[in-house]
């Protein structure tokens, strides 16, 4: 039995099993670095299809419904595009940005402003996202312009108080924003074919937010391996050096900024159609940080890691947890008796302990393998050396 | 809107004997009366300095001289806060450092500063970073890798990795892929095994021999006046000795502060 555990925990460094594979590996590769874009749309193809067949296994068919998990998953979405805009900032340009869900906050009111009863207005949803994504973008701007002279640690701060300030704008702003109480009614998106989207019917929204991902990962990629990519890299590691090869770094990293705010007011807008309702309740610091636990526990800098970061994490947060309390009710466990205290497991909401949760869960990620779940290459060997290694080896050749 | 870049011409005269320079209308570069300061200390108190084309010409001085400021207010990494400084005639004083790497000054910056996580060949498409002539871009490689063969052989290792002496000559390599006409050199032969330090000052006078004008920074003056035609020395952020590098490495007083009596 623990011969068989052994041989599924390790499967993938099993020297046989590769040797076996690597025929179809290779050429998978090989198709994936000719063929970028066209293998991204096809991976999230493939992934759109396969997940809502989760409902086939065992332990998670019990947890909920088919259109439960669909739910999920388009929900699920909503952070997957946030964590890769992030991780343009952070993961790309070594900018750490505190307040980012500020962004998302001001792409969901952009689209309130567009279409609902409160505004007034009823625009379309689908040039509302672009609208949205330019609104965030400009923000973005304004509000990199004047603290991008910043580095480190200082930077952080001017962002953990612009995303402060956001929400507590839009609480104040009463006679805007309809303060605490936010604003509702915000009119779903609508599709030739589909119709008006349903609130009941999650597969239109987990489609077209499957759709969004894959477009944001298309064009993420892309701009990673162009010169603006290549920018980006220069100036996270030496700033000074960025600027005598020529590159103009300011410019440099205010598009950073924009780009990774343009995708938060993408996923806000969406966001936005999809509950219909939105207060500056839900765009706290909160959001920000878990944002960022998802691109350091995928693996920032890696545009598939982060996304499957912020899934996994996602899901965790709110859908496992969500069942832990039933399935630990379930199991009818004794409560524990310290001698102090009794810990009753059953009654126990694990929900509250979410973020109990999320810090152990960072800080055994960051001594168990602080490059994240899916890391880059790069990163990798930042962490573990593993060029040094080599260049030792290379040397004793040599003498 | 991009400018087409001309064919490169070689405009200067390669030759080692610099020190009766021939006469050019404007001097590559000129320093006029540049002041500049960190916050309240003032690090340069009247810099007026030239360089021709086709010189290598060696700024020599003890720590907290100037001479590293000196460096940055031409490169635009620093403005000077009074002064002018000009490069072929026309006012670059307050051009930022991007934009005067399209003009023409390349770096090797102090402390060399490549990017210890990219490759060496990475590091050199950096410092191609401001051009965008493919083909003239590739012969660059091949003269960079001519002048270090060693990088050549290192070329898709980490720069992290790389030892002192390596990295240094890929910190003047990096600069040279952006085709300077003006190559400013911070301490290359610090940190430097003495067979090392010989063999970059080698390669410094090749660059210059291949037509490329060179400011040096230096505190080793002894090296420093081999290669230069011309030297400066600085003090306390001010010129005390502009002269021949033949000249200065015979006068008593640099002899006793900088050539070790």
């Amino acid at each position: 039995m623990r011969r068989l555990w052994r041989s599924v925990l390790f499967l993938g460094r099993d020297s046989r099993l590769r040797a076996w594979l690597k025929p179809w590996t290779d050429s998978l590769n090989t198709f994936s670095k000719g063929h970028q874009s066209l293998s991204v749309v096809l991976g999230m193809a493939v992934v759109t299809t396969v997940l809502p067949f989760i409902i086939l296994f065992p332990p998670f068919a019990g947890f909920a419904t088919q259109g439960d998990w669909v739910q999920g998953f388009a929900s699920a979405g909503i952070f997957v595009l946030l964590a890769l805009g992030l991780n343009v900032v952070v993961g790309l340009a070594g900018l750490l940005d505190l307040g980012y869900a500020a962004f998302f906050a001001i792409g969901a009111y952009s689209y309130a402003y567009g279409a609902s009863p409160f505004a007034g207005t009823h625009f379309p949803f689908w040039p509302l996202l672009l609208v949205g994504a330019m609104v965030a973008a400009l923000f973005g701007i304004l509000l990199g312009a004047p603290t991008l002279r910043l580095r480190g640690d200082y930077l952080a701060i001017v962002t953990l108080g612009f995303g402060e300030i956001v929400p507590v704008v839009f609480r104040n702003a009463d006679t805007y924003t309809n303060g605490t109480n936010g604003i509702s009614g915000m009119y779903r998106p609508a599709l030739p074919v589909t119709g008006t989207f349903l609130g009941l019917n999650p597969v239109p929204y987990y489609i077209t937010v499957a759709v969004l991902v894959a477009l944001a990962m298309v064009f993420l990629y892309r701009i990673q391996d162009s010169r603006l990519g290549r920018a980006w890299m220069a100036v996270r590691e030496d700033e000074l050096a960025a600027a005598s090869m020529g590159i103009n770094t300011v410019t440099t990293k205010l598009l950073a900024f924009a780009i990774g705010a343009s995708t938060a007011g993408l996923a806000g807008v969406f966001y936005a159609s999809k509950v219909t309702i939105i207060s500056p309740d839900s765009f706290g610091f909160t959001v920000s940080f878990t944002i960022l636990a998802m691109v350091v526990l995928g693996g920032m800098g890696n545009v598939w890691g982060v996304a499957a970061g912020a899934f996994v994490v996602y899901e965790i947060q709110s859908e496992l947890l969500k069942q832990m309390n039933g399935f630990v009710e379930h199991l009818n466990l004794p409560p524990i008796n310290l001698g102090v205290t009794t810990i009753d497991l059953a009654k126990v909401d694990f929900l509250q302990y979410q973020f109990l949760l999320y810090g152990l869960a960072l800080v055994g990620m960051m001594l168990l393998r602080p490059e994240g779940l899916f890391p880059n290459r790069r990163r990798r060997a930042e962490l573990h050396d593993v060029d040094d290694a080599e260049a030792a080896n290379q040397e004793l050749v040599e003498a | 809107m991009r400018l087409l870049r001309a064919p490169a011409v070689k405009e200067a005269t390669p030759s080692s004997d610099t020190s009766a320079p021939a006469l050019v209308d404007a001097p590559l570069l000129r320093l006029d009366d540049v002041h500049a300061a960190y916050g309240r200390i003032e690090a340069l108190q009247g810099i007026s300095l030239e360089v021709r084309r086709g010189e290598i010409v060696a700024m020599l001085g003890g720590n907290g001289a100037g001479k590293s400021t000196t460096l940055k207010t031409i490169s635009g990494l620093m403005h000077p806060h009074t002064g002018r400084i000009e490069l072929e005639g026309h006012d670059v004083t307050l051009v930022p450092a991007h934009r005067l790497v399209k003009l023409g000054i390349g770096q090797a910056p102090e402390g060399r500063r490549i990017f210890g996580r990219m490759t060496v060949l990475e590091n050199l498409q950096m410092g191609a970073y401001s051009r965008r002539d493919m083909a003239e871009i590739d012969a660059d490689y091949d003269r960079v890798f001519g002048l270090f063969p060693r990088l050549q052989e290192r070329r898709s290792q980490s720069a992290g990795t790389l030892s002192g002496g390596e990295q240094q000559m890929l910190a003047i390599g990096r600069a040279l892929m952006g085709r300077p006409k003006l190559l400013l050199l911070d301490e290359p032969s610090m940190g430097l095994a003495p067979v090392l330090v010989e063999q970059i000052f080698r390669i410094i006078r090749d660059i210059n021999a291949q037509g490329t004008t060179i400011l040096l920074v230096e505190q080793n003056a002894l090296m420093a006046l081999q290669v230069a035609g011309r030297g400066y020395i600085l003090q306390t952020g001010k010129i005390v000795l502009a002269d021949t590098a033949a000249a200065l490495a015979q006068n008593e007083q640099v002899k006793k502060a900088y050539l070790g009596g």
